[in-house]
């Protein structure tokens, strides 16, 4: 039986008097790309910032590559931290720094001096996410499509094992969506990485998903492939694909 | 009563513990090498270089104004020539500092918060921590640093452009004797003035920038909450180096007494 990469145990996290996470229970393994559907405010990009240690959950355990890593403190977590890319959903470029500076930091923050080695794997990483040619513009001048390939070409400059994308293709037309999307397929097929997925663009799911997971309530109402989540008759999975809130018109 | 005084107490403590805690992370960071050179050379000139002129201006014509002050007082008890040692003791050893950091805190500490802030509301500081990057070791060290250089001699920098506009006031235009005036400043100024004004432009260096990364660290709720942040930080940082100052000087005067020449 294959060892999950990432074991998620009964998180339960609080903001305030709302309880986001209610003892979410999930597992992501090695090569995968799973997608994390649910509706907007559901808490899926608070779960996500859970698996690089960005929150610190009330209860429950998250394992990575057998290690629990909700009790490491801040310094202990920048291990597992290398070991993850994570796309965040405006990109969070350092509006400081042009394009290749961003996509260069990894690399100089993790020691590497060599002028040339870093110019090259940033010219990789740039086209690997069709961004060459850009290098030196700032972010302040780029679109929300760009913004988010240049952060996932820092994501991936060091190849990570886990990529975690928060909202990949929110708020981009759909042309630019589907780039987005062959972008994730192309990284799993090219550079082998687990891929987790948060999104509630179920175009997208379908282009990219090995597992579909849905969060509903705080917990993981579904899981289960693509074509699974297009039959089901679970009523609350059957609202969110068919895109029913279930309000009344007058 | 006991619900108000907890209401403000409790975020005081929490404020200053909060402090302390950063201070001590930041000199630990640094006792441990993780220190950016780049970075720190590039704040030393934002704080250092870029408050040029603020400080030339504040010593030159704070100088300026307390010499033709203490002129006018003094003349009339033919004290003119004290003019010189009084204004400069009193830049040395409260006005100089002072002056400095309050202008320091408007400036950089200001500057330090807004853009620590937007990047904490951008979501530019998770960025640094899921690369693996301490904000703390990125932002706060570089800038602690800077700033702990930069300040005691923007202070001195301060004092002598004081003691200088002091001069040319006092004996060019207020015509006191250009010998005395300066005979009687190297009699009354000492090495000890000078240590003064340095250690208390250290500490106010220390206050400031801690208080402005703190703030920007915890920045939340937008654009709004970098602008509250901001403002929180010039007060803030004001008010402590006033307070911070009396304490200095009654403490300082211990090891630097006044009076003993």
């Amino acid at each position: 039986m294959i060892e999950p990469l990432i074991h998620v145990q009964n998180l339960v996290q609080r903001i305030g008097s709302q309880e986001i996470l209610r003892g979410l229970t999930l597992d992501l393994f090695p090569g995968e790309t799973l997608v994390l559907l649910g509706k907007s405010g559901g808490g899926k990009s608070v779960f996500l910032r859970h698996l690089v240690g960005l929150m610190r959950p009330v209860s429950g355990s998250i394992v990575f590559e057998g290690q629990e890593i909700t009790k490491l403190k801040e310094r202990e977590l920048e291990p597992v931290r290398r070991k993850v890319g994570m796309l965040f959903q405006d990109g969070a470029l350092f509006d400081s720094m042009n394009v290749f500076d961003n996509v260069a930091f990894p690399l100089r923050e993790r020691g590497e001096k060599a002028v040339a080695v870093i110019r090259e794997k940033v010219a990789q990483s740039l086209a690997m996410v069709n961004m060459a040619g850009h290098d030196h513009k700032m972010p302040v001048n780029l679109s929300g499509g760009m913004r988010k390939r240049v952060a996932l070409a820092r994501a991936i400059i060091s190849p990570p094992d886990v990529i975690l994308y928060d909202e990949p293709t929110a708020g981009l037309d759909p042309i630019v969506s589907d780039s987005i999307n062959r972008l994730i397929r192309r990284l799993q097929r090219e550079l082998s990485v687990t891929s987790l997925v948060v999104t509630h663009d179920l175009v997208s799911c379908n282009h990219i998903a090995d597992r579909v997971a849905l969060l509903d309530g705080g917990r993981i109402h579904f899981l289960g492939t693509p074509a699974e989540l297009q039959e089901t008759r679970d009523p609350i999975v059957r609202d969110f694909v068919d895109g029913r809130s279930g309000e009344t018109v007058y | 009563m006991l619900s108000i005084l907890n209401g403000l107490l409790a975020p005081l403590l929490t404020t200053l513990g909060e402090l302390a805690m950063l201070a001590w992370e930041t000199i630990c960071s640094i006792a441990r090498g993780r220190v950016r050179g780049r970075l720190t050379l590039k704040q030393i000139a934002e704080v250092g270089f870029g408050s040029q002129l603020v400080v030339v201006v504040t010593g030159a014509f704070t100088g300026a104004v307390f010499t033709a002050q203490a002129y006018f007082q003094f003349a009339s008890l033919n004290m003119e020539t004290a003019v010189g040692p009084v204004v400069a003791l009193s830049m040395f050893r409260e006005l100089g500092p002072a002056l400095t950091g309050l202008m320091v805190a408007g400036r950089v500490g200001a500057a330090m918060t807004a853009e620590i802030g937007t990047m904490k509301v951008t979501q530019q500081i998770d960025a640094l921590r899921a690369l693996a990057v301490n904000p703390v070791d990125y932002l706060v060290v570089p800038r602690a640093l800077a700033m702990f250089i930069s300040m005691p001699l923007l202070v001195v920098e301060c004092v002598g452009l004081g003691v200088l506009a002091s001069y040319y006031v006092g004996v060019h235009v207020l015509n006191i004797n250009g010998v005395y005036f300066f005979a009687n400043v190297q009699r009354f100024a000492e090495g000890s003035d000078i240590m003064m004004a340095l250690i208390k432009g250290f500490v106010f260096g220390g206050l400031i920038v801690f208080i402005s990364c703190r703030e920007g660290l915890c920045a939340k709720d937008g654009a709004v909450g970098v602008g509250r942040a901001t403002t929180a930080t010039v007060v803030t940082s004001s008010l402590a180096i006033l307070i911070a100052n009396f304490f200095l000087t009654m403490a300082l005067n211990i090891l630097f007494p006044a009076g003993q020449r």
